[in-house]
């Protein structure tokens, strides 16, 4: 019960950092661990400050 | 027994919805309960996503459970993300989600509920779902590539850039109305102006806290700018009723204008996690909980609908916008119905985060469903309040005048009766000295949804809280939409720019830059302006443009649609995005037409200058005018919205003849000829 309370406030949080355009960061990370080892995966605040200039710096606003 | 229980559910909702659409569209003079508009509305969705969305998916799309997605294929953990879909569901909704849905319905409402009813519901099922499904599945099978490229690659390159000028444009317009929806909102209302200049420190407080003190946790200072964003709508009340501060938060339309238009020059070339991205966060997060919360008002509160269901303004000589029934309704609702706009965020980031072609019907048709949703529940909001004070809030001062006892004699009069009383008292309850002539939609939209919400918490001393709680809602991501729609039309300008003069495609260089972003400001500001010294309310000119260039944009994607149907040798089954085509194609073409030519000034630009040019040659001055040469300028303007419209059709018509051709093409080849990208490997996606 509790458990699946915490998976779903963890699906909540991911669902809500979506909406804002933030992917989920522990995801990003295990891509780089298993598909590019040699690579260092970006720290947190890197990540994040790359994904708020990625979602504003093109050319698809905001709905009407 | 297995197969014949779900099926006879199935049966069960269709009746259901069946007896709620007879009881919406046939009760004539009793009031009837909102929640036979929401029964009706969920049972047509659920009905429509089972059989038509399912149906497209498997028999027109073939959707193919084993391709692999951009967001598989190109999976970097960044843009490319194969995502949960019901995740992905929220992201792709808040992303389409704006102030479209909540105020065409509003506009709609002075020809009684029904006909905005029918056609949010026919509309979305058969035009604006197929719209999005569609592009988010064509946009997927080719790298997740925009609009502007999929138009350049499968009907040409000219066309490519027809759409993206057409774009533009489409850009311009919907900033200029949106921003005019926030003027109209906040003049000469302290508390509202008040309220929405706080979220400007408010913002920059939380970008410095994500920047510098405790980098990307969002959660923590989304809740702690909420906290502040209420506490401002508490301290609006108290400076609107303070004698010494109310003066520096009174403003008229004028003034509000400059504002706006140099807010929206500063924030769009400021950094994006100082103002941009916090104000986005707090937004979207208020956005997606008022809509839950205002649909859990609706459930409880059930509101009792005043609107008749049809009023006698269905002939067109309606104060809020005039037109008659087709085709101005069906460009006064737009989005909730169908919105070309979408187009560009189905092939934007959404296709990029799809993780398995299956999910997309969930994602593009099921989320234009619940936007629609948002639009039947706006139609309701404005739908249970009195008549009376709906048609005071949105006919233009020209009409009714400026007091409480001229507008109430001037509406009684149409046969809604309303007491001078009753609308003084509806400005005392939200906070206000007058409700008269607040046009745009957002605020009426304030006043029903403060209806419904003070019922379920805080009672009649709360109402004013729940109206400034709207407004201030709706201006917030309507102020979002506008800065991050003048970055995108900055971009969208280097690159059109940068097809001549290539220097301009550098959207890192400063002059660049400041130029592109001067160009678009100037551009929506000055339909903002005109708008706004418009003595009809400007939203009578301005929203049937943005209706129009809206719904041709739709059309314009559908166009994309069939032909690719068409290029897949699947054209037995082009039926379903040639039908919304031929009928939007129908509408735009009429109104855009009508609003150039037609021979009342009410409703034809070039008759409108026509009247202003004789009266000018005698010596005359009308309204708005006062002088000679505001004479001129009224002619000037009619001129440029009647290009601006003429252009329209032109992009529209052009994309179609271009359509057309690749149809025809496609038709005489004997293999598919869709330019799909292959099944395993792929070429590097350039997006613009």
């Amino acid at each position: 019960m509790f458990k699946d309370l915490a998976r779903m406030g963890e699906y909540l949080g991911q669902a809500a950092r979506m909406m804002v355009g933030q992917p989920d960061y522990d995801t990003y990370v295990q891509h780089i661990r298993t598909t590019h080892p040699e690579r260092r995966p970006m720290s947190y605040e890197e990540f994040f400050r790359e994904r708020q200039e990625a979602r504003f710096g093109g050319a698809t606003g905001k709905c009407c | 027994m297995k197969s014949v229980l779900p099926k006879l559910g199935w049966v069960a909702l269709a009746v259901l919805g069946a007896i709620s659409l007879a009881v919406v569209a046939l009760s004539r003079g009793e009031s009837i309960s909102a929640l036979w508009i929401v029964t009706a509305a969920i049972s047509v969705y659920l009905i429509a996503y089972r059989y038509y969305a399912l149906f497209i998916a498997k028999r027109v799309l073939s959707v193919d459970a084993k391709r692999l997605t951009p967001a598989v294929k190109y999976n970097d953990g960044l843009d490319y993300v194969p995502t949960n879909k019901y995740i992905l569901f929220g992201h792709h909704f808040a992303a389409i989600a704006g102030a479209g849905p909540l105020v065409g319905p509003v506009l709609a409402a002075q020809m009684g509920y029904l006909p905005g009813v029918l056609w949010i519901l026919a509309g979305v099922v058969f035009a604006g779902a197929v719209q999005d499904f569609m592009v988010l599945f064509i946009s997927t099978r080719r790298d997740g590539r925009s609009l502007g490229d999929l138009i350049k690659s499968e009907l040409g390159p000219i066309p490519g850039v027809i759409a993206l000028f057409g774009a533009f444009m489409i850009m311009v317009i919907i900033l200029a109305v949106l921003a005019l929806i926030v003027v109209k909102a906040l003049t000469d209302s302290p508390w509202g102006a008040f309220t929405v200049a706080a979220t400007i420190p408010i913002a920059i407080l939380m970008g410095i806290y994500m920047r510098f003190i405790r980098p990307g946790h969002i959660g923590e200072i989304s809740i702690v700018g909420f906290v502040l964003l209420m506490g401002a709508i508490l301290l609006g009340g108290q400076v609107a009723a303070s004698p010494t501060w109310a003066p520096y938060f009174t403003f008229d339309g004028k003034q509000l204008t400059w504002m706006l238009i140099g807010y929206g020059f500063v924030a769009s070339v400021l950094p994006v996690w100082l103002l941009l991205a916090p104000r986005d966060y707090l937004s979207t997060f208020l956005k997606i909980g008022t809509i839950l919360g205002l649909a859990v008002g609706i459930f409880i509160v059930s509101p009792q609908l005043q609107m008749p269901a049809l009023t006698k303004f269905v002939d067109g000589t309606g104060p809020v916008w005039s037109g008659s029934l087709f085709p101005f309704l069906f460009i006064t609702i737009a989005c909730g119905a169908v919105s070309g706009f979408h187009a560009l965020i189905s092939s934007g980031t959404t296709p990029k985060l799809l993780e398995n072609e299956t999910h997309a019907p969930l994602i593009g048709y099921g989320g234009m469903l619940m936007e629609s949703f948002v639009a039947i529940m706006a139609l309701v909001a404005a739908s249970c309040i009195d008549p009376g004070v709906y048609f005071a809030m949105n006919s233009p001062a020209a009409v009714i005048g400026k007091t409480a006892v001229e507008a109430s004699q001037v509406i009684s009069q149409w046969g809604f009766v309303v007491t001078p009383d009753v609308l003084t008292q509806t400005a005392a309850d939200v906070g206000e000295k007058t409700i008269i002539s607040r046009a745009g939609g957002a605020p009426t939209l304030a006043v029903g949804m403060a209806h419904i919400l003070h019922q379920v918490v805080g009672g009649k001393a709360m109402m004013a809280f729940w109206y400034h709680f709207a407004i201030l809602f709706e201006a917030l991501f309507i102020l979002t939409a506008v800065d991050a729609g003048t970055r995108a039309g900055r971009f969208m300008l280097q690159d059109l720019l940068g097809t001549f003069v290539p220097h301009f495609k550098r959207t890192e260089a400063l002059v660049p830059n400041l130029v592109a972003t001067g160009l678009c400001v100037t551009a929506w500001g000055y339909f903002l302006y005109q708008g706004v010294i418009d003595p009809l309310g400007g939203i009578n000119t301005l929203w049937p443009l943005f209706g129009v260039a809206n719904q041709m944009l739709a059309a314009v994607a559908l166009v994309l649609a069939t032909v690719v149907l068409v290029k897949m040798k699947r054209q037995r089954y082009a039926w379903v995005t040639v039908v919304p085509t031929v009928w939007l194609l129908a509408c735009t073409l009429t109104a855009g037409w009508m609003k150039v030519f037609d021979a009342s000034p009410k409703v034809g630009f070039l008759s409108h200058a026509a009247k202003f040019s004789a009266a000018a040659a005698r010596g005359e001055v009308l309204a708005p005018a006062k002088s000679v040469e505001q004479m001129q300028q009224v002619i000037f303007n009619d001129y440029v919205d009647a290009t601006l419209c003429a252009i329209f059709i032109f992009v529209v018509v052009s994309i179609t003849l271009f359509g057309i051709r690749a149809i025809v093409l496609a038709l005489r080849s004997d293999k598919p000829t869709a330019k799909e990208v292959d099944y395993g490997s792929g070429v590097a996606t350039q997006v613009f």
